[in-house]
């Protein structure tokens, strides 16, 4: 009889149109860690809520160290022991580490007030029996993204959790500070916890985990030992299929100019210089990938080049011309498309037609606009049609399906398409792929590399290094708005530019770890 | 009875169909906002009724009025006069008018309280229209209705510009642009000569609205042509915001104004654009009072309560043309319905009640859909156990 932290038997959990969880099995050791292996949408998420109790399942039960239980708010998960770490952290940034962390259940001193300083020891004992270090003083708005994750594991540890559940930890971390995610791990480990790792990146699966339960469409494919598992084997296992993680692609061909960025500075909603003076050129044919860590500029230097936000500094050209203060309409014009970070703010109206989404730039013009300013929606609707066969758009009720009903991945094919459509010079692509399953960032990833090899600069952000990485001819490292470093991805390894994304110059790198393989 | 004949089908199918079948019929209003309207009003009737009984009177009476605003015809009494039935129409006019501009500032995603400014701007450039212009025939009128109707649009394309060039709440500045309205109106009004505290002299008759054949077939009510502007304004909506790219970008910039701002629509004349046809509606909807009902300019005393009614009128009818002009004209059917209700000894205030029922069964309509949803799924849920445990049933028996 083995001795199980968590057993989830046969949860089933129906949303309208979706069946998220099938009949999922999870079993998962006392002290182990324990990876929950899937791609987007295969319900890892939704699995876990269960168990959080943010989501009651509609069938199927729950045992927790052996005992059944009904857990159907978060509070009746802290009862058991059972802390999460969200992917967005949940944390009130001009609060202390501590006062986040006691956030909800102060502890008071005999005379009734918050006994703040007693709170502060126990953090402090903490982190140091963890190894999460973190000052417990600072307040959370000066602390990076790696320690506010270490505040939010602390929160749970302080609530006296054993089972911690950890959704797509690495998502926001930098190379290094994954390393440092992976060392706490393995020592909540060491001390008794046991961790269940929510991922879709077989590394980290392979770097952390003892075993690992694999996902997909809602149902379990399966448990397996990690450390008797290739990647290749789990990839198949998530996927359903062999996987083919690199691009095919012939080395690039760079031509003219066709984007050239010059000391940029753009204000970022918080009243900081989010970009600072960054400077990038984009030439025909080639794909530049900025690499960086969520949150380091990325957004805004996309929003400004789109048109969105005007910056306070620098000047942006396009095909040599001075497109500034250009309006965004100006900038479609003259050849610029864009693929948004967040497709359903920037890309789409979901409450329009696909027709309507796919003449969504181009509305006002002949074909779909007469000289009177009437709409011809045959012509629409044919355009709708003509792109739907040639990016192959999946929707059920074609040009007149709304957005809305349309899954991710058809979303973006659907922007990739109208985009692609402009027969843009310049391609300022953000985040591709997220959330999409792997066909569907197979498809963009062709889509792209062959604007490229039609002569067009593409201009790519990803959060996703190995994204950047597999797809980029010129890989430009960006952290605190500006450019760290350039390199040719031919020569560019990981953790190279990783320490870029960190802030690292590359003259530093190469001194630092050419100094590290000396003493070696 | 019922429950016989689906025990005779067996408890499975007994389950199936009591668990979907209740929920089925209500899952038809949920499949689009026209019925889930068509709901609500209905919801809306029901509880009228039910009130009606609480407070010990004949439902009967209620509908009787109901059917004579609609019809003309008088069950009580078994006589027929059309003229309810102008009645009727005459009094939708305006709201089917407020109820546009509500609805088309909605469509492009602004909340327009200010159709009661933009009313009493028309319905008093109107006036000074009829009082000052030359009296020619048809010329007249047609002049005062469009300055009513183009003073109005400023009126409102003013917030449009506010909003665009300092983002300033539309919420606000319709609320503080009505009060300006209106004590403005009174006080030019006061100032024309011969006006006392309450009216001005009476307005020309080029500049009346009146129709004689309307009049004549409808036994002498007060339908006017404003009911065709009503009609014609409609139309222009439905064309304007589903068959023009004035339309479109109005659409996109109401449901999703990042993503058109992001596609190259100018949102901030999609603002002004917005709001100042808008105020058009509005406009319109004072000329014709002004010059449709009274033979003589007005000096308010109060808000009509046009522009306010017209929020539910829109709400209603989901900001669409079509769906605005039927709600107008429901809204109009409980208005008239008012005295013939109280003279069958039903309180008119039901009336009103009916009218706030249905304005907070719209803004719930969110809810039923979450309701029917959660029911569905638990009926399915339900069902999925029973499919289950009837399995492992069969694999013991096996």
């Amino acid at each position: 009889m083995e001795n199980y932290a968590v057993e989830m038997i046969d949860i089933t959990k129906a949303f309208p149109g979706v069946l998220a969880n099938d009949r999922v099995r999870l079993a998962v050791r006392q002290g182990e860690v324990h990876a929950v292996l899937g791609e987007n949408g295969a319900g890892k998420s939704t699995l876990m809520s269960v168990l959080y109790g943010l989501y009651e399942a509609d069938s199927g039960s729950i045992r927790i160290r052996g005992h059944d239980a009904r857990i159907r708010n978060p509070n009746d998960a802290a009862e058991l022991g059972i802390g999460m770490v969200f992917q967005h952290f949940k944390l009130v940034r001009d609060y202390t580490v501590t006062e986040n962390i006691i956030l909800g259940s102060e502890p008071r001193t005999r005379f009734g007030h918050v006994d703040l300083a007693g709170a502060e020891r126990r953090v402090a004992g903490l982190s140091a029996t963890y190894g999460l270090a973190v000052d417990p003083r600072s307040r959370i708005e000066d602390l990076g993204v790696g320690a506010q994750q270490r505040v939010e594991i602390l929160k749970t540890l302080y609530r006296e959790a054993d089972i911690l559940i950890l959704d797509e930890p690495t998502a926001v971390l930098t190379p290094q500070e994954v390393d440092e995610l992976m060392a706490v791990i393995a020592r909540l480990k060491s001390e008794g916890k046991t961790v269940i790792l929510i991922t879709h990146k077989l590394r980290e699966i392979k770097a952390a985990a003892d075993r690992c339960t694999v996902l997909r469409r809602g149902k379990t494919v399966g448990t397996v030992d990690v450390a008797a598992a290739r990647e290749e084997d789990l990839a198949e296992m998530m996927v359903g299929r062999a996987v083919n993680f690199k691009v095919d692609k012939e080395p690039a061909n760079p031509g003219r100019p066709v984007l050239e960025i010059e000391g940029l500075t753009v204000r970022g909603s918080r009243g900081n210089d989010a970009v600072r003076g960054l400077s990038l050129t984009v030439s025909a044919g080639e794909i530049v990938g900025l690499a960086g860590v969520d949150g380091n500029g990325q957004s805004e230097l996309v929003r400004a080049l789109a048109g969105l936000d005007k910056p306070t500094a620098g000047t942006i050209r396009l095909n040599g011309r001075d497109i500034t203060h250009a309006s965004v309409r100006e900038r479609i014009e003259q050849g610029m498309a864009h693929v948004p970070e967040d497709r359903h703010r920037h890309g789409l109206v979901l409450g329009m037609r696909l027709d309507e989404n796919l003449a969504l730039k181009t509305f006002h013009k002949a074909p779909f606009s007469n000289r009177c300013g009437a709409l011809d929606f045959k012509a629409i609707a044919a355009n709708a049609d003509r792109l739907i066969a040639q990016f192959d758009v999946r929707a059920g009720k074609g040009p007149a399906t709304k957005t809305e009903d349309m899954s991710g991945g058809n979303q973006q094919k659907a922007i990739i398409a109208r985009e692609l459509d402009l027969s843009p010079d310049l391609l300022v692509v953000a985040q591709p792929t997220r959330g999409l399953d792997v066909g569907a960032i197979e498809y963009i990833h062709e889509r792209i590399v062959a604007e490229r090899d039609k002569g067009r600069a593409v201009l790519l952000v990803s959060f996703e290094l190995d994204e950047v990485m597999a797809l980029c001819d010129r890989i430009a490292a960006i952290s605190r708005g500006s450019i760290v470093g350039e390199v040719a991805a031919a020569d560019a390894d990981e953790r190279f530019v990783g320490a870029m994304m960190a802030g690292v110059q590359p003259e530093e790198y190469r001194t630092t770890s050419g100094k590290r393989t000396a003493r070696g | 009875m019922a429950r016989i004949d689906r025990a005779a089908r067996g408890p499975d199918s007994a389950v199936r169909s009591r668990s979907l079948d209740a929920f089925h019929f209500l899952d038809i209003f949920a499949a689009s906002d026209a019925r889930m309207s068509v709901l609500v009003v209905l919801l809306g009737f029901l509880a009228g009724t039910l009130i009606i009984l609480a407070v010990g009177r004949n439902p009967g009476g209620m509908f009787a009025a109901l059917l004579q605003a609609m019809t003309g015809w008088d069950l009580t009494r078994g006589v027929w006069n059309i003229r309810y039935v102008g009645e009727w129409l005459a009094i939708s006019t305006p709201l089917i008018l407020t109820g546009l501009s509500m609805g088309f500032a909605a469509r492009a995603g602004l909340f327009n309280i200010g159709a009661e400014g933009q009313y009493i701007v028309g319905l008093t450039i109107a006036q000074f229209a009829a009082l000052y212009l030359p009296q020619i025939p048809v010329v007249q009128v047609v002049l005062a209705v469009a300055l009513a109707a183009a003073g109005a649009a400023v009126w409102g394309g003013i917030v449009g510009w506010l909003k665009a060039r300092f983002n300033a709440s539309e919420v606000v500045a319709t609320i503080m642009l009505n009060y300006i309205a209106f004590f403005l109106s009174r006080w030019v009004t006061m100032a024309i000569p011969g006006a006392n505290t309450y009216k001005t002299p009476n307005l020309p008759q080029s500049a009346q609205l009146d129709a004689g054949f309307l009049q004549r077939l409808t036994n002498g009510s007060n339908l006017n042509y404003g009911f065709f502007i009503a009609i014609a304004s409609v139309i222009a909506f439905w064309w304007i915001m589903e068959h023009t790219r004035t339309g479109f970008a109005l659409r996109a910039t109401g449901m999703n104004r990042d993503a058109a701002l992001a596609s190259g629509i100018k949102a901030e004349r999609s603002a002004v654009t917005s709001m100042a046809i808008a105020g058009a509606f509005a406009g319109l909807a004072g000329a014709i009072v002004a010059l449709g009902s009274f033979g003589y300019g007005r000096v308010l005393s109060g808000f009509d309560n046009y522009g306010f009614n017209g929020i539910a009128v829109a709400l209603v009818g989901n900001s669409t043309g079509f769906g605005v002009g039927i709600a107008g004209l429901l809204f109009g059917l409980l208005a008239s319905a008012q005295p013939l209700m109280q003279s069958r000894g039903i309180p008119k205030e039901i009336t009103l009640i009916i009218s706030g029922l249905v304005v907070v069964f719209v803004s719930l309509r969110a809810g039923f859909r979450m309701l029917l949803a959660w029911r569905r799924r638990a009926a399915l849920a339900v069902m999925a156990t029973k499919a289950e445990s009837e399995t492992v049933q069969g694999e013991i028996d096996a």
